[in-house]
């Protein structure tokens, strides 16, 4: 598949957030002020571009040479938190008021599933160093979006009338799935169509 | 009395998927069909109980700074384990949970009760809280993997045993299933519903009580 059709892939039609459920912690979680959720997804989008060369790099040079293909949870895992470890440093160095914005929510990549998923999305589809990196960064757009998008609603949201038992997650909830409706025109036949496959 | 308390209080009181909101992640994409999200259910309290014993029994000896590491790695190994184990033995359900099994790592019930539970309590406190949680999450996430197959496909299924084809066929559903349920909108919009009913419910309680 050409890069752009990787692109469109999983920014559009497998949307990490709207259509896989990955990294939906972070999704409902960060997304009461639009600041802070453009200062998660650069984050994210950073440590998914970075982690899926890593380990690409990882499996292609230990794990497959040496035929430890079964401890490709752990090594992943592995790298990731020490790649979060170090983006964690380098923003608490250049910008304190992100730091300070992103809260728990910096540590918490490690476990968000997008991180953890498209590393394992690359190595299933046997994608190779520049596809892998075009992925991932795909992939943390995708999320950026979405996690914009559902800033901008629920900053809405906060001015309009709620019942009472709607108010905060279920109705975010709720915005999601019509969103994941609207992210639903989106599918196979638009590769097909534009002759990216 | 209060070993019993741990264990059972994963199952209404905290409720990982509908009170804590915890691992939404696998909840939403494994909850197409009641098989897998037994299936997930299972790995999960496996990983659950198994980390928790482990890291209660070893949270004297590992320092302080790096325990986050320390913990990933060891819900790791049991994870892999299970995927060799499915893999082996029930590669349908392997195949089926695809990519959201290797993700039962990230999943925040496993390193939140870790990091909340296990690393400060005794083994058996541990496992107990180890178990309900995971017997909490089994079965909130069959209750919308039900919900889902029973409205989006009217079927329920279930695993095949001798005769048994392992899945039920609902006559009325089934001709017309509302099938944007299947889909991954219906699953956000079914989870904000029942997460709006759980609100209603646990005001109600609370206003009764006072």
């Amino acid at each position: 598949m050409s890069y752009i059709g990787i692109v469109i892939t999983y920014v559009f039609i497998q949307n990490f957030i709207l259509v896989q459920f990955m990294g939906l912690c972070p999704f409902i979680g960060v997304s009461k002020n639009s600041e802070s959720a453009i200062g998660m997804g650069v984050a994210v989008t950073f440590v998914t571009a970075i982690t899926s060369v890593v380990c690409w790099a990882v499996s292609y040079f230990f794990l497959i040479p040496f035929g430890l293909e079964y401890l490709q949870t752990i090594a992943y895992i592995l790298v990731i938190a020490a790649l979060v470890q170090l983006v964690e440093m380098i923003i608490r160095k250049m910008s304190p008021g992100l730091y300070q914005a992103l809260g728990i929510y910096l540590p918490l990549i490690t476990t968000n599933c997008a991180v953890l998923g498209i590393a394992v999305i690359n190595a299933d589809n046997g994608y190779n160093m520049l596809e892998s990196f075009v992925a991932g960064l795909a992939a943390g757009l995708g999320f950026t979006m979405a996690i914009i998008l559902m800033s901008n609603i629920r900053e809405k949201l906060e001015m309009t009338p709620v019942r009472r038992v709607f108010r905060g997650v279920p109705i975010a909830f709720i915005s999601a799935g019509l969103m994941a409706l609207a992210f639903m025109m989106f599918d196979k036949s638009l590769i097909t169509n534009l002759h990216l496959a | 009395m209060s070993h019993i308390n741990e264990l059972t209080k994963g199952i209404f009181k905290e409720n990982p998927t509908f009170i804590i909101m915890l691992g939404m992640c696998p909840t939403l994409g494994v909850s197409t069909q009641v098989s897998n999200a037994i299936g997930m259910g299972l790995s999960v309290i496996f990983v659950l109980t198994c980390s928790n014993i482990f890291i209660s029994l070893l949270r004297k000896i590992i320092p302080d700074s790096v325990r986050i590491p320390c913990y990933i790695v060891i819900i790791a190994s049991f994870v892999t384990i299970v995927e060799m184990v499915l893999h082996a033995y029930v590669p349908s359900v392997y195949e089926a949970l695809g990519v959201y099994l290797p993700l039962i790592v990230v999943n925040c019930i496993i390193l939140g009760r870790a990091e909340a539970f296990a690393g400060k309590n005794g083994v058996l406190d541990s496992a107990l809280d180890g178990i309900g949680m995971g017997v909490g999450f089994t079965l909130s996430l069959s209750l919308i993997a039900l919900i889902r197959e029973v409205l989006g496909a009217g079927t329920i299924t279930l695993f095949p045993m001798g005769s048994f084809s392992g899945v039920i066929t609902l006559p009325g559903l089934s001709a017309s299933p509302v099938r944007v349920l299947t889909l991954a909108a219906g699953a956000l919009l079914l989870m904000g519903y029942l997460k709006a009913f759980f609100q209603w419910k646990t005001e109600r309680c609370k206003g009764g009580k006072a």
